[in-house]
């Protein structure tokens, strides 16, 4: 410690810092930029399409294995529900996916939409959970590993969409349930999920994410009295694997217009890219600030405490 | 002689005509009835009453786009569709895929069609051209109004005989 110059230890701490604190940050950058695999599969919803028959509900319903409704998947008294807090139906640990019905302002004719897992390019679910049981999958699908879910419900609170649902009724090992794009059963063998495949409508295009983007923006094109000129899900939280056209403005549809175009991460990136510096570099540096400037500091003043201590190293 | 076959063909010709006008005011024959079938599971197969329908719209092409030979009465479509001959292919299935998104479809893709590169699979291909038209005309739209449910379909559906029992119950109570 003698041998090393007050001089030589601040350059050398100073640009020791400059040089951790400039490599991070432009990882992180990097990081921000991502848009999702290049050939990662999607799906576009027709909101004109849908006539609410639910069919995708029982799809899904038996494809996941999910337990027995409480009313039958034909029983459309369930559009008239309203839970608590003035809501529509959510998805639940029940029902991974469910159909809304919306009154519009300017037309006799309600929307519907169906509701499930959007699976964004870079997911607030899986940004937010500190055990990593979240994975984004090449082939689009934004899956959980139930065994590491520790139940703390961090993802319900980040997803911007209000999706992951909780088992509230079990006891001992409550988990986190939602919409894994039939990947186990189905979109790992590059088969649509079964929610698609039921629908008489078509309401849901699958395929491609980027090859469906140019189909979406096509059917606004070629009936543009039809349409809302804006793909719902291209652009919102840094873009979603499902995404919508609608006949009506999207807020009159239940979807929340005011999320940002940028990935939920992106909110914290900057901050949580420091966290690490400052943990690692801080206590180094100021330690050694300190040590220099108490360095042959006579004896006898200061707290005493604090001395002895310094005096025992 | 070369008259005389001539006459017997022109003869024959004109014969063939007034039969085929004498059945509709089309220019071509065309069941009276269709079964729907390829697709029958949940429900049973729609027998569709096709010279009902053949008076009630305006043209075949309302149905069967260009592949008639009757006038196209889609704007977007008579860009390129126009005075077209009647062709092989009529039915819905001839060329809307039950499955266009197998995995084998979707990694062989058709080469880049400007058009005809959206079409709906065939049971969408039904049901887009059955329900939009009678949600129009005020038509019947309900499921079961063209197709009942089949015993796999109550199972599906988790209705009829397969109705969850706990809304037994409650049902029982409001009574």
């Amino acid at each position: 410690m003698s041998k090393i110059t007050r001089r030589k230890f601040l350059a050398a701490s100073a640009a020791g810092g400059t040089a951790i604190m400039m490599a991070p940050t432009k990882k992180a950058f990097a990081a921000g930029s991502f848009e999702g695999f290049p050939d990662g599969m999607g799906v576009l919803v027709d909101l004109t399409r849908c006539v609410g028959c639910r069919t995708c509900e029982a799809a899904c319903n038996k494809e996941q294995k999910l337990p027995e409704p409480a009313l039958p998947f034909d029983d459309y008294s369930v559009f008239d529900e309203i839970h608590h807090g003035n809501q529509k139906r959510r998805t639940t640990d029940k029902a991974y996916t469910i159909v809304n019905r919306y009154d519009l302002k300017d037309s006799d004719e309600p929307l519907y939409r169906k509701i499930q897992c959007n699976h964004c390019n870079e997911p607030a679910c899986l940004t937010s959970c500190f055990v990593n049981a979240y994975t984004k999958t090449p082939e689009g699908a934004v899956i959980y590993n139930s065994h590491v879910c520790v139940g703390c419900r961090n993802c319900m609170i980040a997803c911007p969409f209000h999706i992951p649902a909780y088992t509230y009724h079990s006891v001992l090992n409550p988990v986190i349930k939602k919409c894994i794009f039939c990947y186990d059963t189905r979109l790992k063998e590059g088969r649509p999920p079964a929610c698609v495949e039921s629908c008489p409508q078509q309401v849901m295009t699958f395929g491609k994410r980027k090859d469906l983007m140019v189909i979406a923006h096509e059917r606004i094109k070629k009936n543009p009295d039809k349409y809302i000129d804006h793909v719902y899900g291209e652009k919102e939280v840094g873009g979603t694997g499902w995404f919508y056209i609608s006949s009506a403005p999207f807020e009159e549809a239940g979807f929340d217009v005011h999320l940002p175009k940028k990935p939920i991460i992106d909110n914290v990136k900057d901050f949580l890219a420091i966290v690490p510096v400052v943990l690692t570099v801080w206590p180094a540096l100021f330690t050694g600030f300190h040590l220099l400037a108490t360095k042959g500091k006579s004896h006898g003043h200061g707290d005493d405490h604090s001395h002895d201590e310094q005096e025992g190293h | 002689m070369v008259n005389a076959s001539k006459q017997l063909i022109t003869g024959l010709g004109v014969l063939l005509l007034f039969s085929v006008l004498s059945v509709s005011c089309y220019a071509m024959d065309y069941p009276e009835e269709v079964e729907i079938d390829s697709l029958a599971n949940l429900y049973e197969p729609v027998i569709f009453d096709h010279a009902m329908h053949v008076d009630a719209t305006e043209g075949c092409a309302e149905c069967h786009h260009h592949t008639t030979g009757t006038p196209v009465l889609n704007a977007y479509c008579a860009k390129c569709h126009t005075g077209d001959v009647e062709m092989d292919v009529v039915a819905c299935q001839d060329c809307h895929s039950a499955d266009p998104v197998s995995p084998e479809n979707l990694h062989n893709p058709k080469p880049g069609y400007s058009y005809h590169n959206d079409q709906p699979n065939l049971k969408a291909a039904y049901h887009l051209k059955c329900l939009g038209c009678h949600r129009e005309v005020d038509g019947p739209t309900g499921c079961e109004d063209c197709h009942a449910k089949t015993e796999a379909g109550d199972k599906f559906y988790h209705s009829g005989e397969f109705a969850p029992k706990e809304d037994a119950q409650h049902g029982a109570e409001h009574e």
